[in-house]
């Protein structure tokens, strides 16, 4: 009786939905719900010879969208994509691993170190880059100076300049999962297995990667999906030979001034990211630590 | 029966808190020894140490001869079973028990014969195929100990493996881990806080406070004669006074104390003029409406206090303190209020050296030079 009193009391005492829910819904109806099916009408649009949009319905956008020199880009950026989730696997899990593990005043110090750059803007940070890898950079400047080659070496402009900038940006998203998981993890777990003989590589395969593969999954999902996106550190450290999804979908946008192609670009990249998000939740994928 | 586990000087600090202090302990091989002591006692930090999850800051641990600090835990012939159990939750529970084989690569057949064997042993037959999650508390202690005695260790070191139980299945794993102990012959190093725990199943006790071993000895031997006013109050309830030793005579010493002497049994490490304190137990604690030989205490009944099996009686001496002192059976009870003459047998008694006095003395020492 007692609890059913207090729950009415509690339904009568809170603001309506309208009004806390309400203008948050308000909002993301104006600024996401709206701008996508915008975009989604779009992309069954044409344009004429001055390149304004026509607003009619064909589905040639879509049927160009499958010519072979696309598709040769979908999978480059597919392929840029998964070898910059490997590389922030791999560079970032013994990192986060020794965050987590680090018990001293040096662990506040190793999370600023991957929180600071987001401090600055994502576009400067890959300009420096250029900068520093250029022919006149001061890499090539180190490089020549310590006499390991006669000349600058040619860095800019590579499949690899690109995986690296895109390595770069990403790598704060692989950490962030990857050091709450590994915080979580059980000290005693990985001393019980090493008491019942477990040899270090023998606990991280049993123990401490199986734990923590729910932070790898977030991690792989935070990265691989916005790196399809990324066009502006293949722009720049890539020069345009290593062209992504981003870059078709920038170019369309701005120099070929095609919007109906680009929308539709657009919604086949939207299609891309829910069905691997699905595909994360499939697996079982905690929903929470990719923030949606 | 030779020495299985020895430490010898073992020290640790963490900083400046030194944590274990000078730590000499000689563990026979098959026997049940108990680490007792309040929590930061160092308990299981000597534990720790002996499993290889902490270094020794000195000193140093032989397991079987060997010394053992240079050796990582899973060289180590020892297992732990944990306080938190610490089982794999990703792995079912014959994946938990086999970890310790697959680690040692032994054939596959073998494992399932040895797991399914040691699920028989601890009454887990059926539960293969469950994780962790899915058991309570005393089966998940069970697979702990299970995972953990399937390597055949020389020695199992316990962490409070019970800690987490409630009383009635606490009591009952008690007697079960006793008789697993003896059947497979294996040296228990156990560490608890809980006094009861420790009586019924230690073959050794080791009383540990502030970091020091204050008594290692059998439980009969500690509750009966306890080596320091800690362990004295520490292990069961007991009768104090502190007073001053003012005769020994033919093994019984008189101790004067603020209400009074008393008489009690001594050896010869006793001396005339020195601090030092009795302990007698309620159940040795006689009380009569006269005064007894050589006993001067005056106490008056303040309550009666039933607890199930005796009856105990509250009395208060004029200083303020209160004895505790067990009826015997059939014996009349004075009214509240009413005057007693509390004595014992002096045998009964326990004259234990007063740290204090040590200091006393040393300062003595100090004024005449």
């Amino acid at each position: 009786m007692a609890g059913k009193t207090t729950k009415h009391e509690l339904k009568s005492n809170t603001v309506p939905a309208m009004v806390t829910v309400g203008p948050v819904a308000l909002l993301l109806l104006f600024l996401v719900v709206a701008p996508l099916i915008f975009v989604a009408v779009m992309s069954f649009c044409e344009t004429d010879e001055f390149y304004n949009v026509v607003y009619s319905f064909t589905a040639e956008n879509y049927a160009k969208l499958v010519s072979p020199e696309y598709i040769k880009i979908y999978a480059q950026s597919l392929l840029i994509a998964f070898i910059t989730t490997v590389l922030c696997v791999l560079i970032g899990y013994p990192f986060a691993y020794i965050i987590a593990r680090t018990k001293s005043k040096k662990k506040q110090l190793l999370y600023m170190l991957v929180i600071i750059p987001f401090w600055t803007n994502s576009l400067i940070r890959i300009y420096g880059w250029r900068t520093f890898l250029g022919s006149s950079g001061w890499l090539n400047k180190l490089l020549v100076f310590l006499n390991i080659t006669p000349e600058p070496l040619d860095l800019l402009y590579k499949t690899g300049t690109t995986v690296l900038g895109m390595v770069y940006c990403f790598i704060p998203f692989m950490v962030l999962p990857l050091y709450t998981a590994i915080e979580k993890l059980d000290t005693s777990l990985l001393e019980a297995s090493g008491d019942l003989g477990a040899k270090p590589l023998n606990t991280l395969i049993e123990v401490i990667l199986p734990l923590t593969s729910g932070g790898i999954f977030s991690g792989c999902i935070m990265v691989f999906i916005p790196c399809l996106g990324y066009f502006f550190v293949s722009n720049i450290l890539g020069g345009g030979n290593t062209d992504m999804i981003g870059n078709l979908i920038e170019r369309q946008f701005k120099s070929a001034n095609n919007w109906p192609l680009g929308a539709a670009l657009s919604i086949i990249l939207i299609i891309v990211t829910l069905i691997l998000v699905k595909i994360y939740q499939k697996l079982g994928g905690d929903m929470d630590s990719l923030g949606v | 029966m030779s020495t299985i586990v020895e430490l010898t000087g073992v020290n640790k600090l963490y900083g400046t808190n030194h944590v274990v202090k000078d730590l000499n302990i000689k563990v026979d091989e098959g026997e049940f020894l108990t680490l007792l002591g309040s929590s930061g006692c160092g308990k299981t930090t000597t534990l720790r140490m002996i499993a290889g999850f902490e270094e020794p800051t000195t000193g140093s641990i032989k397991v079987e001869g060997e010394s053992i600090e240079e050796k990582e835990p899973f060289e180590r012939n020892v297992n732990t079973v944990f306080q938190t159990y610490a089982l794999f939750p990703h792995k079912t529970i014959f994946d938990n028990i086999a970890y310790g084989l697959k680690m040692k690569k032994v054939p596959k057949a073998e494992i399932r014969e040895r797991v399914l064997e040691m699920m028989e042993m601890v009454q887990l037959t059926g539960f293969e195929n469950r994780y962790p999650s899915q058991l309570s508390g005393g089966q998940k202690q069970r697979v702990a100990i299970a995972r953990a005695l399937i390597n055949r260790p020389r020695v199992l070191l316990l962490d409070e493996p019970l800690g987490a139980l409630d009383l009635k299945l606490r009591k009952q794993m008690q007697l079960e881990l006793k008789r697993l102990q003896k059947k497979l012959n294996i040296t228990f190093i156990y560490v608890t806080h809980d006094q009861e725990e420790a009586l019924t199943m230690s073959d050794r006790i080791a009383i540990m406070h502030d970091g020091v071993v204050d008594q290692l000895s059998t439980p009969t031997e500690i509750y009966e004669h306890p080596a320091t006013r800690f362990v004295a109050t520490f292990i069961g309830e007991t009768n104090i006074y502190d007073g001053c030793v003012t005769s020994v005579h033919e093994g019984v010493a008189t101790v004067t104390l603020e209400n009074g002497a008393v008489k009690v049994k001594c050896d010869d490490s006793f001396s005339i003029l020195e601090y030092a304190t009795v302990s007698v137990r309620p159940e040795k604690m006689r009380f009569d409406s006269k005064m007894h030989e050589g006993f001067e205490l005056v106490a008056v009944v303040k309550d009666y206090v039933y607890v199930g099996s005796v009856l105990k009686c509250i009395v208060s001496l004029p200083n303020g303190n209160e004895l505790k002192i067990e009826r015997l059976a059939g014996q009349e009870l004075p009214q509240i209020g009413s005057r007693i003459y509390p004595y014992w047998e002096p045998e009964d008694g326990v004259l234990i050296h007063n740290d204090s006095y040590k200091i006393f003395k040393a300062l003595d020492e100090i004024k005449l030079a």
